[in-house]
Formats: C-alpha cells, structure tokens, sequence
C-alpha cells in the first residue's frame, strides 16, 4: 500500500476547527479499545474519564486548577514551536520554577524578614523568583545551541532528570522541614506565601487568573505585534526572515525566556496554591503533557485554553478510574501519547489530501 | 584497586554500555537516512516490558529478545506512517511516540512487577574464561554484548560498504536529488525506523532480561535519550558510538561506585552524572565541530513527492 499527499491548495478554517476535534473523538474510540481490551467497560470509563468530573462544583474547580499548569506551560511552548524550536525540557523548568520561588517562602517562615516592613512583597516576589528561575533555566539550551549549535531537544531534555535530582536533594537535605520527623517535605508556607483562593473551599487559586492572562496577552503579542510576526516567520520561513533582517539569535533567546519562565511561573503557582509546601516531586508530567495541549490548540492561544481543559480532565478522570475502575494511572498516558498522534495525523489532513493507493511504497 | 576489582569494574561498564550501543546504532541508520526519532526511550520501554515478559512466560531469553524486538518494530512502524507516510513533524510524532511507550509499557509489564528470572548464561570457554584480567572481560560475556559489536560491525560495512548503504546515505542527504535519480526514498526510510525500532526495542528487552534482570515501571531511565544524543556524540559514524556509549556507561558505572563508597557527596549529584555528562559531550563535540555539522543534510525534513 502506499499513501500519496496532495497539497491542499488554501487552509480551511472549518478543518482547522474540526480537526482536532476528530482527533478527541478518534483518540477517545481507541482510548475505549484499550479499556476494552483489558476487560473493563469502555462506557463506564468514558463516563468517569470524562462526564463525571464535570457534574460536580469541586471537581469543576479541580479542573481548572489542573488546567492552569498546563496552559501556562503550552502557551510558553507555542512561542517556540511557532518558531520552530524544540524546548521539550518544560518539566525541568517547572521544577525549578517551583523550587526557587518555594525556597524564598521557606527562608521567611514564620515572620522571618517580616518584622520591618510586612509579608505583603512576598508572595509577589514569590512569583517573580520562580519566573525568573525558570527562564534562566531555559537559557542554559538556548544559549548553547546560539553559541555552540548543539541541539536544544536533547539539552532541554537532559536538564528534566538534573532540575528533579536537584529538587529531590533539596527537599529531602537542606530544605526539609527540621520539626518534620524526617518527612521528606519542607516546612508549610505561611499564608502570606500562598496564592489566595478565588472561591469557597481550598481548591480554586487566583493562578488561575494568571494563565487566562497568559492567553490574552500571547493572543495579542501573535495577532498584534511586530515580535509575534517575527515569531511566525522564523517558525514558516526562515529565510524569508533572515532576508527581512530578522535576527534568529536573539528571537532563539527571546522564545526560550519566554516559554521557560511560563514553565517557571506554572511551577511556583503549583507550590504556592496547590501543594503548599516543597517534597521530592511536585509535578505529575505537567510539562510533558502541555506538549500536547499545545499542539491540540493548534499552537494558538485560545485553543491551548480549550486543550488545556480538556487535558485537565484526563488527569481528574485518570485519578478516579484508579479508584472507580482500578485502571492504572499509565492508562492516562498512553492515551494522552494516543491524543497527541490523532492530533498529529488529524493536522497532516488539514494541510494534505491524503490518498492510499495500493501497490509499493516508492 | 587490584586487577580483580578493576575487572569486575570494566565487565559492569561492558554490560551498562550495551544497552546503549544497541540503541544508538539502531538510532545512527535511521538518522543515516534523514529520520529523526525521538521515540528511542519510547520504544525502548516498550521493548523490556514486553522483552520481560516474554522470557518470563516462556523461560527462554531469545525468545524475549525477539519478543523486545518485535514491539520495538511496531511502534517503529507506527511512527513510519506518519512521519513517512503523512510527512508529519518528526520531532512531534517521536514525542507521541515515547510519552505512548511510558504508558502502554505500564500496562503491559504490571503484571509482572517485582517478578525475578536468572540472567542469560555467559559465555564460558575453558581457560580461555579463567585468564587472569582479560578473561571475563573478553571471553566472559553474554550473548547481547557480542550481539551487539557484531551489529555494529555489519552497520559500519553496511553503510560504507555497500549499494545500498550509499543508497541509504544519499537520501538522508538530499531526498530530492535522490528521489530523481529514482531511489526509493519513502521505502528506505520506512525500512530503516523499522531497524531502529527493532535496536531500540532489543536494548530495552536487554535491560530487563540480561542487565537488571527484572522488569520495573520506567526502567530505561532516560537511556533512550541518552542513545540519541550518543549518535550525535559519534557524528554519525558507527564505531564512535562504541566509543561514546563505553565513555557513558563509565560514567554510570563510576558513578554507582562513588555512590556506594559514600564520598560525602549527595546521591542526587552522582545521579546526574550521567546527564550533566551528555551534555558536556554534545558541547565539547559542537565546539570541535566549529560549526560544520557532520549530520545528515535532510536530517528530520518531511519529505513530499514533487508531482
């Protein structure tokens, strides 16, 4: 058998809207095989996976606190797709987003640094260490592949294992709590450190607020600015942009900042209102699955919203599957891989006609 | 450090090499011919779940070596479909590639978590095996580590040596002159992500059924990774890959040693060794490259047939 492409002539904005869409549907009809496969029901699964979360008020705010790691993170990394650029290290930036900025609501616990002049500048600063922190981490990739031209996939990924060994270490060492009976976890923040909460119930944190900022102004920056057409360019074609005077250098740098300190940003809202406190791990897969949620937004910032949501709720329904249908949490992975190769094949029928022949493969 | 311990040393930095040498060699001609897939750990994974299981079943490590192999080679050819068959972005499929493998490599091995079998026998040649120093470490191995220089040999000849090796090369280079001079550039690719697979999907059977010998949730570690960026270290060339994944799995080794004869260090930091280290070795092969890359010329472009 063999496929042949034929280039669509203009994009449609029907399949661009409808192509994902089948790819949820396709991915969630293999989803149910599987399920099927291991002798349980693909309904009772669909239902808890995905129609169970949404019926009730805490899970509905669980949803949206799950989704705001991932949209903060994806939008970060549709600066670098668009560019195409390669940051797939998102997780160790998270990581150490969230321990740089913890580690300032460690060092003023319990009215340390407060007497003078009050609690109110940390948490902000809170948010603007584990930003920077982030970021800068970034920079470690993209500096070397602007510098040396080693290739940012494999630095950035690297970097995921070293920024959890480093967590690990601290948590457990010189960060632990030392009242804490040899828990590996730090000491609880104060709640000068902690993300206010938005609605009844300890659940729903004004980071929330955050990501939705996020969306807006990356919708701006790509639909208004000089910067989010650079960012297209160099993305589409990139020697068109270098003929413009487009400096690839720099936007390489630019893009890395921006998606790392996201990454960062998504990190520390994590430890100041979901987790309250620093331990060994503090992510489960968060930058790993928002490359999904950027591709499934078709790297554009109201869709990333969407797919964000969406994603938030394979790891809600995940949970209880584990408890309703003792379904493994990898089930919840490998469909999230599932999701992201529908999403991919669905994207190849937005740009080509896909026509199988049969003969040989030439 | 007397001669015995050095040896028992080098056998241990032998067998943590081979599972990268396998992979990254598998890896080397799927990038050969302008492929890039970064579903190595994926396929891996995969490979020792199923590779475990099957030995476990059937009691026979061949078996689930074939078995390793065989799952390796259908996510290969999962990935084949659609980064040669739909021309889908090669960096994105090989993502969805690998975070599928972590997962259904959960699902696979969970039955068979905590389970134990015997490593695969080693050779034993009498003494020839009893010489003092050399003899393990030459005539002592099992069947994977020759396996895997015998492969590594056929790989070299294959792709300097012969038709279809230059074949294979060109269109890595250039697919659209090669594609004029009537090669085939979809079937070679196809083929050769199909050899990776099954390299990647060996390697991981060879973890869980000679190297640990068990099966654990996520056992591969980054290794696949690893493999990658060692066919980056080679600059694609085969034997280098021995060289690289020998320097690694010194790394590995050395590091597992410190760890037990506690410097005082944290465990963490020698954990990361072996990371910290493949990033080294990538900067200090870009800074000896100056710039002019020794990779393939079309290395992850999609190709689409002019009509």
């Amino acid at each position: 058998m063999r496929i042949d492409l034929e280039a669509r002539p203009s994009r449609s904005l029907a399949l661009d809207i409808g192509a994902p869409i089948v790819a949820l549907i396709a991915a969630i009809l293999l989803g149910g095989l599987v399920v099927w496969l291991m002798g349980k029901s693909p309904t009772r699964a669909f239902s808890v996976y995905f129609i169970e979360p949404l019926l009730e008020g805490w899970s509905l705010q669980e949803l949206a606190v799950k989704a705001c790691p991932l949209v903060l993170i994806a939008i970060g990394l549709s600066f670098c797709f668009r560019a195409n650029l390669w940051n797939i290290g998102a997780e160790g930036q998270f990581v150490i987003g969230g321990l740089v900025g913890g580690w300032l609501a460690i060092a003023t616990h319990d009215g340390a640094y407060q007497s003078v002049i009050g609690g109110w500048w940390i948490l902000p600063a809170m948010l603007v260490l584990g930003t920077l922190a982030g970021a800068l981490y970034a920079m470690i990739p993209a500096l070397l592949r602007v510098w040396l031209g080693v290739s940012e996939i494999l630095t950035s990924l690297m970097l995921v294992y070293v920024a959890e060994l480093i967590l690990d270490y601290l948590s457990r060492g010189p960060l632990r709590d030392p009242k804490g009976f040899n828990f590996p976890q730090s000491v609880t923040f104060d709640d000068v450190a902690h993300l206010p909460y938005l609605a009844e119930g300890d659940r729903l944190h004004a980071g929330v607020i955050l990501a939705v900022l996020a969306v807006l102004i990356a919708a701006f920056i790509f639909s208004r600015t000089l910067f989010g057409f650079e960012v297209r360019l160099v993305g589409d074609a990139p020697r068109a942009a270098r003929f413009a005077g487009f400096s690839d250098r720099w936007l390489t740098i630019a893009v890395f900042a921006i998606s790392g300190g996201l990454a960062g940003l998504a990190g520390i809202c994590e430890v100041a209102g979901q987790i309250g406190q620093l331990q060994p791990t503090i992510s489960p897969g968060y930058g790993f699955t928002a490359i999904i949620v950027a591709f499934l937004g078709r790297l554009s910032p109201f869709g990333i919203l969407i797919a964000g949501l969406v994603l938030a709720l394979t790891y809600i329904g995940g949970e209880s599957a584990q408890v309703a249908l003792k379904l493994p949490n990898d089930m919840t992975r490998a469909f999230q891989g599932l999701l992201l190769m529908c999403v991919l094949i669905a994207d190849a029928a937005t740009r080509y006609r896909i026509r199988f022949r049969l003969g040989a493969l030439a | 450090m007397t001669p015995a311990i050095l040896e028992l040393v080098l056998m241990t930095i032998v067998t943590a090499a081979t599972p990268l040498i396998i992979a990254a060699i598998g890896e080397l001609v799927t990038e050969r011919a302008g492929v890039l897939n970064l579903g190595v750990e994926g396929m891996m994974i995969v490979g020792a779940a199923l590779g475990f299981a099957a030995a476990y079943l059937s009691g026979s490590p061949l078996i689930g070596a074939l078995a390793g192999m065989a799952a390796g080679m259908v996510l290969a050819a999962l990935f084949g479909l659609l980064t040669v068959g739909l021309a889908i972005n090669q960096v994105a499929a090989g993502l969805a590639l690998t975070i599928v493998g972590v997962g259904l490599s959960g699902l696979l091995g969970a039955g068979y978590v905590g389970l134990k079998r015997d490593a695969p026998p080693h050779l034993y040649i009498p003494y020839l095996s009893d010489l003092p120093f050399v003899g393990k470490l030459v005539f002592g191995q099992d069947a994977f580590v020759y396996g895997s220089f015998v492969l590594v040999a056929a790989v070299a000849w294959y792709l300097t040596r012969t038709r279809a090796g230059l074949a294979l090369r060109a269109i890595g280079d250039n697919h659209h002159s090669a594609h004029a001079l009537g090669l085939p550039v979809r079937r070679t690719r196809f083929l050769a992500i199909l050899f990776g697979g099954a390299c990647a999907g060996m390697a991981g059977a060879y973890l869980s059924i000679a190297y640990t010998p068990f099966w654990s949730p996520g056992m591969t570690a980054g290794r696949g990774w690893i493999a990658l960026a060692l066919v980056v270290f080679s600059s694609w060339r085969p034997w280098r890959v021995v060289l690289g994944a020998l320097l690694f799995g010194g790394a590995t080794v050395l590091q597992l040693h410190a760890q037990a004869a506690s410097l005082g260090l944290p465990g963490q930091l020698l954990s990361a060794v072996p990371y910290l280290a493949t990033i080294a070795a990538l900067m200090v092969l870009s800074i000896g490259a100056r710039r002019k890359s020794a990779a393939p010329a079309a290395l992850g472009q999609p190709f689409v047939a002019p009509r």
